[in-house]
């Protein structure tokens, strides 16, 4: 009991000891246990970070080997794709050299031919030079025509002027104005004056334009072959005295159209023309000029000349033989002939036979 | 009073008449004497003298009545309607050759006014008697009924058709066969006259046996027939290409070039019409008038006439040159385009320049060495001082402007294309400065020239919009340069130089 008592006596000394015991070491128990809890925590993070340092490496090493594996397939790929159009390029170069000669030669065979257009230019160029002095040569001979035309009109004027004046020529008594004494040589219109034939009067006023031949019926039964007056007769024209027939009878008369017998208008030797004519026509027909002589015995001394063709220095050819379509029954295969299946069409024997004119050739 | 003496009364009226009819006809060969006879009532004077007894006073007054008529449209339209031409027809049909010339001739007076005139006179039945005056003997009747067909068909393609209804077509190529000159000119004429208006009636000459007898008188030595013939060809080959290859047939090819050379200007111009009219409408056409060596007689002709004679060649050119550029290039190896430059400088009509302008813009638009060919004879500072003009008509700077942009569209020739940079108007500046950017990157030695010139510096000075086709073509030809060169020509680049000048500091130590 005692110690019951004394330890209740220091109960609270006790109790204050064991709470100041307890509180000190709870003082220090939470430091420590801080601090132990910082060792262990700082441990297991080491530890931790060494796992994930692990990890990663070994991640780290999965990935690497990953990784170059991806790549080597792209590089595949790429390899593949790089040599796939280097490929293609090539073919596609060679191609277009195929294509380049292939486009060349067909523009310059079908389409468009240089050489030809060069030729076709030249070929215009001479053919307009050739026009050109066609042309020249024309004009020129146009123009010397002209002036011959011109010289000659001029002649003939001179001639027509001599003509009229060729009273002027001077006689053996009396010189002429042309043949002065005192000139050493006649004028040229002297000479001409000596040629000159004189003119007989009223002679160029008259142009018979309307003269026509009596050969041509036409124009004789035209008013035009009837004398035209330029007066006109008068109203009360007067008979003349005397046995005169009427002046529309004789004229008619006068006038009358010739009228030839059958005999007269065909030519003379018509009969000989006629068969000049039909000689001329069987000339232009005939083949062979020879007349056919009928029987054999006309021909009995000629000789036979056979064609040059079928014939040669080393005997005939065997032309009718072997060159064409001869017959050797012993090849045949079987003892029948051809046998048609369709008959043949008639294009031909309607020619010529039909009703209408449609369609004839002309 | 005795008979005698009456009879005398008579015979003196009929000399009176006589003599004023032939008085009156001699007068109204003079134009002066004409308003005269008019104010003094001339027409109601001849037209009882038509119906008179005797021949030669209807003849005279008919002649009288038709010099009238063919003075001027108001006397025509008196002779009308004065109920004169039922009268003529009428007696036409009866009387002897000398009234039925007389009668042709006035029908022709009055027919070649005008159309109204023209169909006064079919109205009245005219055309049948004037056929069956064709196939009169007397070659003067028919000359006379052939003119005045051939006046009444002129004018429009009613009068035509009823011309041809008349049934004229095949009497006229009757009578073109004849020996007489003037009928057949006459002929010629009025064949041409019926067959200008359409198809159908150049078809109806044709088919009437026109052309190869046409064909044969393109030889005749006389120029007015051959005016009258091949205007009547040139008409009938115009339509169509059909009636054009027709026209070819007859073996016109080369005869027709002689034509060409001929004296006369209206037969010249007449067989250019001709031939032009067969070169436009096919290549082929135009091959077959290449390869006959049309081109250079063609260019030969325009060389020696001047004028409107010379615009059927100038067409004929452009015509053959527009199918093809081997036609093209045909026309210029036979020395067209110096020709043509010729032309379009001297000639003073603005049609004649516009045609010319037209046939060389259709030869160099082809390829670039057409252009080439066109631009080295210095053809184009022409065109463009013509389009610049304000003289020149709207058709002349319209044709110019549209042959200077084909030809420069093609053009890689590039000493005449400079000139073009310094005073052409911006919508053309447009194209040279697009030739230049074309050729340029190519060619060292062209650029060369380009910078030596002064054309790079020109080019610097051209404002453009940025973002238009101007500026781009500025800036490849700015690209062709090193930037030094392209900023040492850029304008204002000395104030620049000075300007860095200014600023520069030198390094003090």
């Amino acid at each position: 009991m005692a110690t019951l008592a004394r330890l209740q006596a220091r109960s609270t000394f006790v109790a204050h000891q064991y709470y100041y015991r307890n509180s000190v070491v709870d003082v220090f128990r939470k430091k420590e246990y801080d601090a132990a809890v910082k060792i262990q925590s700082w441990f297991r993070g080491c530890q931790v970070r060494a796992y994930i340092r692990y990890l990663h490496r070994i991640a780290t090493v999965i990935q690497k080997w990953w990784r170059g594996y991806s790549g080597r397939e792209e590089y595949r790929l790429l390899v593949k794709f790089a040599s796939c159009a280097m490929k293609m390029n090539f073919y596609n170069a060679m191609a277009v050299r195929i294509q380049r000669r292939w486009r060349g030669y067909r523009i310059r065979k079908y389409c468009f031919n240089y050489f030809y257009l060069k030729e076709y230019l030249r070929a215009v160029s001479e053919t307009n030079d050739a026009i050109r002095e066609a042309l020249e040569e024309f004009a020129e001979m146009k123009e010397r025509e002209e002036k011959k035309a011109d010289l000659e009109r001029e002649e003939k004027e001179r001639d027509y002027q001599a003509r009229k004046m060729h009273y002027l020529l001077s006689t053996k008594q009396i010189p002429g104005i042309y043949n002065s004494p005192f000139r050493k040589d006649p004028d040229p219109w002297e000479l001409r004056l000596q040629k000159a034939k004189p003119l007989t009067s009223q002679r160029s006023k008259v142009k018979d334009k309307h003269w026509v031949s009596p050969n041509s019926w036409l124009e004789c039964t035209s008013a035009r072959s009837f004398p035209r007056s330029e007066v006109l007769p008068p109203i009360d024209r007067k008979q003349c005295q005397g046995p005169f027939r009427d002046i529309t009878e004789v004229l008619e008369q006068r006038y009358k159209p010739l009228e030839p017998t059958l005999r007269v208008a065909e030519p003379i030797n018509e009969l000989n023309v006629a068969r000049e004519e039909f000689r001329r026509q069987e000339w232009m027909r005939n083949v062979n000029d020879n007349m056919f002589l009928p029987f054999s015995t006309y021909h009995k001394n000629k000789k036979y000349t056979p064609l040059m063709h079928s014939s040669s220095k080393y005997g005939p050819n065997s032309y009718g033989s072997r060159h064409f379509r001869d017959e050797n029954p012993k090849k045949w295969i079987c003892d029948k002939d051809f046998q048609t299946v369709l008959p043949s069409f008639d294009l031909f024997s309607k020619y010529g036979k039909l009703y209408s004119k449609a369609g004839q050739i002309i | 009073m005795s008979q005698r003496q009456v009879l005398q009364v008579f015979e003196q009226y009929q000399k009176a008449r006589t003599q004023f009819v032939q008085m009156v006809a001699e007068l109204a060969t003079r134009p002066q004497n004409i308003e005269t006879l008019q104010n003094a009532g001339v027409m109601s004077l001849l037209r009882p003298l038509l119906l008179d007894v005797v021949p030669t006073i209807q003849q005279t007054a008919a002649l009288a009545l038709g010099r009238l008529a063919n003075y001027n449209d108001d006397l025509a339209e008196a002779v009308v309607k004065g109920d004169i031409l039922p009268q003529l027809v009428y007696s036409l049909a009866e009387q002897n050759r000398f009234y039925k010339k007389a009668a042709a001739f006035v029908l022709r007076a009055v027919g070649k006014h005008s159309p109204q005139l023209a169909q006064a006179i079919v109205d009245c039945g005219a055309l049948d008697t004037l056929v069956i005056c064709l196939e009169d003997f007397d070659p003067g009747v028919k000359e006379a009924a052939a003119w005045a067909l051939g006046y009444i068909a002129r004018h429009n393609a009613e009068l035509s058709q009823a011309v041809v209804d008349a049934g004229a077509v095949p009497l006229l190529v009757l009578c073109i066969q004849e020996p007489e000159i003037a009928l057949k000119r006459i002929a010629a004429s009025a064949l041409s006259d019926i067959s200008k208006h359409s198809p159908e009636l150049a078809q109806t000459v044709v088919d009437a046996g026109a052309i190869a007898h046409l064909a044969q008188m393109i030889l005749n030595p006389d120029s007015k027939l051959k005016r009258q013939v091949l205007s009547a060809l040139s008409q009938i080959a115009k339509h169509s290409v059909d009636l054009a290859e027709m026209v070819v047939e007859a073996e016109i090819f080369p005869v027709v070039l002689t034509c060409l050379k001929d004296k006369d200007e209206y037969v010249k111009k007449n067989a250019s019409t001709l031939i032009r009219e067969i070169a436009k409408h096919t290549p082929e056409l135009s091959q077959l008038i290449v390869n006959a060596g049309g081109v250079a007689a063609v260019i030969d002709c325009i060389g020696s006439c001047k004028g409107n004679i010379r615009l059927p060649g100038i067409m004929m050119l452009g015509y053959v040159a527009a199918h093809s550029e081997n036609l093209a290039m045909a026309v210029i190896i036979s020395k067209g385009v110096p020709q043509l430059s010729v032309c379009l400088s001297e000639e003073p009509e603005d049609h004649i320049k516009a045609a010319a302008a037209w046939a060389l813009g259709q030869i160099g638009r082809h390829t670039p060495e057409h252009a080439r060919a066109v631009a080295v004879t210095n053809t184009l500072p022409v065109l463009l001082s013509l389009y610049m003009s304000t003289e020149s008509s709207e058709d002349l700077q319209v044709k110019s402007k549209k042959a200077i942009k084909n030809i420069l569209q093609k053009c890689t020739y590039l000493p005449a294309l400079e000139p073009f940079l310094y005073d052409a108007p911006p919508n053309i500046l447009k194209h040279v400065v697009g030739q230049f950017s074309k050729v340029l990157p190519h060619d060292s030695k062209a650029r060369r020239l380009f910078v030596t010139s002064g054309g790079l510096k020109k080019v610097q000075e051209i404002k453009a919009e940025p973002g238009s086709l101007l500026q781009e073509y500025i800036n490849s030809i700015n690209n062709c340069y090193p930037e030094e060169i392209v900023r040492y020509y850029s304008p204002g680049y000395s104030d620049t130089l000075l300007q860095r000048v200014d600023s520069y500091q030198p390094l003090t130590n």
